[in-house]
């Protein structure tokens, strides 16, 4: 008897937010938790299949490879879409899409890795240097316009850790608190790397000129 | 403050990211230091220039058909009192629906009153519940399935590599005569591709046609008619069309 009066507010109802759905057939969705769910997701995760598939790029370096990673974020998103709990659902996808490529480094090979953290840890001495008392201030010289293809490829020779918080900035549009959330890292950490993510591509951009 | 930690900070200002009480302390000492107001200046500048190039990769249409398999879209529910709630709060795209409905009886000339039927059947067909009479991805169980239901035998053609994916098949009319609708979706956009015979002269190269705000496709395949309709964009309907033209010819062929 108890139990079936507790039953009875939760029982029945359409999910919330179902009637704000604007055409005809997508309102008969309501009956269907299942179904609303799968709708709930798609207009809310669909339109940042850009920005996810973009970021995905900058990370793997390899267009078959974020194209994988991109569908695998889509499905584990969809998977835990029950525990997204609100707010800008981009830094959670985001942040889901990290994880995948991440698991992608490891697959990739301990080799890889190694040299990974190896180009790193030399970006991060010559980014110490940069930043010590003694490193020279920008020089005040403006930067040419190159054309995506070109500044795509500068970002690509980041480093893993600057490249990302680079990315999530300026291409991604992101503020400082959600990357510290997708990134897992604290914000003072991300504001360190930006900094030094665009000295690092500054210099790159520079090089490029004297190259070109 | 020490310029080491300024020349971290002024990254933050230029992004708008400080409080009012740090952005006035980063600036007094920006407005004091050469070598930090240089950074603020390179900070900015670096943001401009990345904004000057256009940065994301543009998304392989592939990438899209993989998300649908990943994430289906839902199919509507057979339920009398949801369509008519659907009715009832859907507002203004039941009422387009309803106005286009009645222009196509208005429209004249046997050629638009074919495309008109062929978008009403289009409207129905999402809007009825009564998208597919037989619902697989296969082409082996929905091409025979019209056997004995028409007196044609349809091509049934698996696009799912090519980012269209087959979801079924239904019975319906056109002008007057049974047509086999294919039925096939690309994103959240529905294909019909109606199969029929009889429906007026059309050649073996597709021709787009736009009529209220839906793209049609058709063109002749071995003496049928084909009539493509969608509200996918006509590029890639048109894709669609020379895609399943190539795989029905080579199949004829083989």
């Amino acid at each position: 008897m108890t139990a079936s009066l507790r039953m009875a507010p939760s029982g029945g109802g359409s999910p919330p937010g179902a009637m704000l759905l604007q055409e005809t057939r997508q309102l008969a969705f309501t009956a269907d938790d299942e179904r609303g769910r799968a709708l709930r997701f798609r207009e809310a995760a669909l339109p940042h299949l850009g920005d996810v598939y973009t970021l995905a790029r900058y990370l793997l370096r390899n267009p078959a490879d974020a194209e994988d990673a991109a569908q695998e974020c889509y499905l584990r998103a969809f998977r835990h879409f029950h525990t997204f709990r609100g707010g800008p659902i981009k830094p959670w996808l985001l942040a889901i899409l990290r994880n995948v490529c991440r698991a992608e480094y490891a697959r990739r090979g301990a080799l890889a890795a190694v040299q990974v953290d190896g180009v790193e840890d030399a970006a991060d001495e010559v980014a110490e240097n940069m930043w010590g008392d003694a490193s020279p201030s920008p020089e005040a010289v403006s930067l040419s316009r190159f054309d995506a293809e070109t500044v795509q490829r500068l970002i690509a020779q980041l480093p893993d850790s600057f490249r990302e918080v680079l990315v999530l900035r300026e291409v991604n549009d992101l503020s400082y608190r959600e990357i510290a959330d997708v990134t897992g890292t604290p914000v003072g950490t991300v504001m360190s790397r930006l900094a030094r993510a665009r000295g690092l591509l500054r210099d790159a951009w520079l090089a490029e000129e004297k190259g070109s | 403050m020490t310029c080491e930690e300024a020349r971290i900070l002024v990254h933050a200002l230029a992004d708008g990211e400080l409080d009012a009480g740090h952005a006035r302390e980063i600036e007094a000492h920006v407005a004091q230091c050469d070598g930090c107001a240089a950074e603020l200046a390179a900070a900015r500048e670096m943001t401009q220039a990345l904004r000057a190039a256009p940065l994301g990769f543009t998304l392989p249409a592939s990438l899209s058909a993989k998300i649908d398999r990943v994430v289906p879209t839902p199919m509507p529910v057979t339920n009398r009192r949801a369509l008519l709630k659907g009715f009832a709060f859907g507002g203004v795209a039941s009422a387009l629906a309803a106005a286009s409905v009645g222009l196509v009886v208005l429209r004249e000339g046997q050629d638009d009153r074919i495309l008109g039927e062929a978008i009403s059947a289009h409207l129905r067909s999402l809007q009825a519940d009564h998208l597919t009479d037989v619902l697989s991805t296969n082409q082996h169980t929905v091409k025979p399935w019209f056997n004995g239901r028409i007196d044609l035998a349809p091509p049934v053609i698996d696009l799912t590599a090519q980012g269209f994916t087959l979801i079924g098949g239904r019975l319906d009319y056109i002008d007057g005569k049974p047509a086999a609708a294919l039925v096939y979706r690309r994103r959240i956009h529905v294909i019909n591709l109606f199969v029929a015979q009889g429906l007026g002269e059309a050649s073996s190269t597709p021709k787009l046609t736009m009529m209220q705000g839906f793209n049609l496709l058709r063109w002749n395949e071995n003496g049928l008619n084909m009539l493509a309709v969608s509200d996918l964009n006509r590029d890639e309907l048109e894709e669609f069309g020379a895609k399943f033209a190539a795989a029905a010819r080579a199949a004829a062929q083989s």
